[in-house]
């Protein structure tokens, strides 16, 4: 009994949470991964795109919910998100077509593409802000329990209780519908196909006929959505605060670098790596090792490896360690 | 002389706005928008080296920062004798580990061949000895903590003028850039950059919630200054005399003398402000004279030479037997340790330290704007950024006030887009940052001031 009581505490405190998170990092970090690859850049814009799409969902959802619209037990931002992803959309083709493509012509070093992608960070910020505000904001409405902890207990009779938010269950369930659609994508059509050639090799994929044009274009319709699904997922689980997105680039780029930059199915492995991680380290053991250890052993520290202060520095050490050892990442694969 | 003339004249034009502050706003508000600029400028000189002189992305800035600040507080704080006592002597053990381990593990890295086995020596080696620091150090630093928390709860500095910790803080930047450049210099360009912005946060994570060390985000507050005091200038003869000999127009117009005393009363007090930061001005300045000298020599010795080949192409520097290594980590080194000098300057300006303000993900780019504005590779450029884009930034919300005002001029005040507007006014100097550096990178990629190339 013990035992399992202690399996569901890891379960509750870890597993769900990490795998949920890992799950809106990995969504974030697949796009700065194919921008990287098709683009050849460090997308600095990444955490603001997340919150620029998000915005106009949360925009969208206000005004479905004030004409009355909503889905019942489900958030009715999954209505929005849809409308969210046209405007993103909008607005990365127009960035690229007003700043980036001028710098691809002109074949710039990739420093310098980077350098151009804080300064429409910048401007993504500002136009977040003025617009929304930098305030928190909630906008999760319908159910929001799948399995509460009390109902858990009665059901099985344990002391452990699992609690499942339905927010978690939305964000598993459309992330595997997007991953998977995305590497159907790219690994069976023609267009997916030339993307990964674009990106294996410019110049040999321009000599067989592939339109640059073309595959830029998909490659940030690929990001705008992502970002505004990614962003949207994490909103509904946490909140919406402009500045959390922001900071959210960083272990969205770790888990891009740690998973092997430029390769999508690593990146989004690299998401789980950097949540579980995060998670595992700074979680104190203690009740886990009351449970299963004999009385007389019983731990009187919180067994923690790190205190919760340190959440992001452990998965940037986690970076600088895989950087050190293989700077290609832990999943290399072929590139793209 | 021509060829300095537009960099005269973009000083002059720069000079020319703060006066303007000055008439417009307030003399303190120039000022201290005056001291910013010039700790930017600092700032601009130590990203400039690394990026200008050899093409390094260094996002770490806001790391060296708060070392910098760190090195002001352990300066210039007296000693904490009750936490010495309580935890002292097994911090100075948990040091000598940390040395110990350091030790070990070069040994083992210098003695035996890269293996497997190698690696998981040192991983075993690291783990037993992060062990030991957390079995000693635990109790240490709980009972420092302890030590009367509400106004010390820390170690405590060295009690010694904070001026000495510019020096100190150079050192301490200095000291972490040489372990990132270690570790990360063999990095491509942008992981480079990525990889020092997070290592930056790590540093400052470790700083935030290491109370034992600097209080931690309880700040710091009080530190002792390398100028006078307001308030005892404000009961200096000599100072009351300074002040009443430059307002003599005004104050002889004044016949009765009782009101007379009130109005020198309040320009005596509007005047200390001013004398002190007119005071750190001038130390300011002293301090970005000096490195602008040396950095203007430098670059333009051999030494100076040799970087700019290794930056504009690094294998051909490497094939007339430049060590690029080598001189990569040494100018990391100097220019982290420039930026350290610009962090102590801060914290010494403000007075505290605040561990919570140092936001790598904001100031880094702030900073790195400046370094494009203003011109890489060219010193008087970086400087002249410094100065542009601290200005525009604090600027940029008054201005942005008065626009919206004179466009929104139509509407009612109490219209719902007018005060939507009004409040977001803080916002608007991140969209005129955005516009400034994509318009800069656009129509004068090489900055304001560009690059002068002299054979």
């Amino acid at each position: 009994m013990d035992f399992i009581n202690s399996i569901v505490l890891l379960l509750n405190y870890i597993f769900v949470p990490a795998l949920s998170y890992g799950s809106q990092l990995a969504l974030g970090a697949i796009f700065v991964s194919l921008i990287y690859g098709i683009l050849r850049f460090a997308y600095f814009t990444a955490g603001d795109l997340m919150s620029f799409g998000t915005m106009f969902t949360i925009l969208f959802t206000w005004y479905f919910q004030s004409l009355g619209i909503n889905l019942g037990v489900l958030p009715t931002a999954l209505l929005a998100i849809p409308f969210g992803i046209i405007i993103t959309i909008l607005y990365v083709l127009a960035k690229d077509k007003l700043i980036f493509s001028y710098y691809r012509t002109k074949k710039s070093p990739p420093v310098m593409l980077a350098m151009v992608s804080i300064g429409t960070m910048f401007v993504t910020q500002a136009i977040v802000r003025i617009i929304i505000g930098p305030f928190d904001r909630r906008f999760f409405d319908g159910e929001k329990f799948i399995l509460k902890a009390n109902e858990f207990k009665e059901m099985t009779g344990l002391n452990e209780g699992l609690t499942i938010k339905s927010t978690q269950v939305i964000t598993l369930l459309v992330t595997i519908i997007v991953v998977s659609t995305l590497f159907w994508f790219l690994n069976k059509t023609k267009t997916g196909k030339s993307m990964r050639a674009y990106s294996d090799n410019e110049d040999l994929a321009l000599l067989s006929g592939i339109d640059p044009k073309k595959v830029v274009m998909i490659t940030w319709v690929i990001a705008a959505i992502l970002a505004t699904i990614g962003g949207t997922l994490y909103g509904l689980d946490k909140s919406f605060k402009p500045f959390t997105y922001f900071n959210n680039m960083l272990p969205i780029f770790a888990a891009a670098i740690v998973g092997g930059i430029g390769n999508p199915f690593g990146a989004f492995l690299g998401g789980y790596v950097i949540a579980f991680s995060e998670i595992l380290i700074t979680y104190a053991y203690k009740k886990f090792f009351i449970y299963i250890l004999p009385e007389s052993l019983e731990p009187d520290g919180l067994l923690q490896l790190l205190s919760t202060d340190y959440k992001f520095a452990v998965s940037f050490s986690i970076l600088v360690i895989v950087l050190l050892f293989r700077p290609s990442g832990i999943f290399k694969g072929k590139i793209i | 002389m021509k060829q300095y003339s537009d960099v005269v004249s973009a000083y002059a034009i720069m000079l020319g706005l703060i006066i303007l502050v000055g008439f417009l706003q307030s003399w303190s508000m120039a000022l201290s928008i005056l001291c910013f600029c010039l700790i930017s400028a600092v700032m601009t000189m130590g990203a400039n080296i690394q990026w200008g002189y050899a093409g390094l992305i260094n996002f770490g800035i806001m790391g060296y920062t708060a070392l910098g600040g760190l090195a002001a507080v352990l300066v210039s704080v007296p000693p904490v004798k009750e936490a010495w006592q309580a935890g002292g002597l097994q911090m100075i053990i948990c040091a000598l580990i940390i040395a110990f381990i350091i030790f070990i593990v070069r040994f083992i890295l210098k003695k035996y061949k890269k293996s497997n086995n190698r690696n998981y020596i040192i991983a075993f080696v690291i783990i037993v000895g992060l062990i030991f620091l957390r079995l000693i150090s635990g109790p240490a630093i709980h009972s420092i903590e302890a030590v009367n928390p509400a106004t010390t709860g820390f170690l405590g500095g060295m009690g010694l003028p904070i001026v000495f910790s510019w020096i100190v803080g150079a050192f301490f930047a200095g000291a972490l850039a040489y372990v990132i450049g270690k570790i990360a210099l063999g990095l491509r360009a942008d992981y480079l950059a990525i990889a020092t912005l997070l290592i930056s946060e790590i540093v400052i994570a470790v700083i935030k919630h290491e109370d034992w060390l600097a209080r931690g985000v309880k700040n710091v507050i009080g530190l002792k200054r390398p100028v006078p005091y307001e308030i005892d200038l404000q009961t200096t003869e000599w100072f009351i005399n300074l002040v009443a000999k430059f307002n003599q127009g005004t104050l002889s117009l004044i016949t009765d003398s009782l009101q007379k005393q009130q109005m020198l009363k309040q320009l005596v007090i509007d005047g200390s402000t001013v004398f002190v930061k007119l005071c750190y001005a001038g130390l300011f300045t002293v301090v970005v004279v000096i490195l602008l000298i040396i950095t203007q020599k430098a670059l333009y010795s051999p030494w100076g030479r040799m970087m700019r080949a290794i930056r504009d192409n690094d294998e051909a520097a490497n094939a007339m037997g430049k060590n690029v290594v080598k001189q990569h980590l040494l100018i990391f080194v100097l220019g982290s340790a420039v930026v350290g000098i610009a962090g102590a300057m801060m914290v010494t300006y403000d007075g505290l330290f605040t561990p919570g303000s140092y936001r790598p993900m904001r100031y880094t780019f702030l900073i790195w704007v400046m370094v494009i504005v203003g011109g890489s590779g060219n010193n008087f450029g970086a400087i002249l950024g410094g100065f542009a884009v601290w200005f525009l930034w604090i600027e940029a919300a008054p201005a942005a006030l008065y626009l919206i005002n004179i466009f929104t001029s139509g509407l009612e005040e109490t219209n719902f887009l007018r005060i939507h507007l009004v409040n977001s006014i803080p916002y608007f100097r991140l969209l005129v940052m955005g516009a400034a550096l994509l318009l800069v990178m656009r129509y004068r990629s090489k900055g304001i001031l560009p690059e002068k190339i002299r054979h």
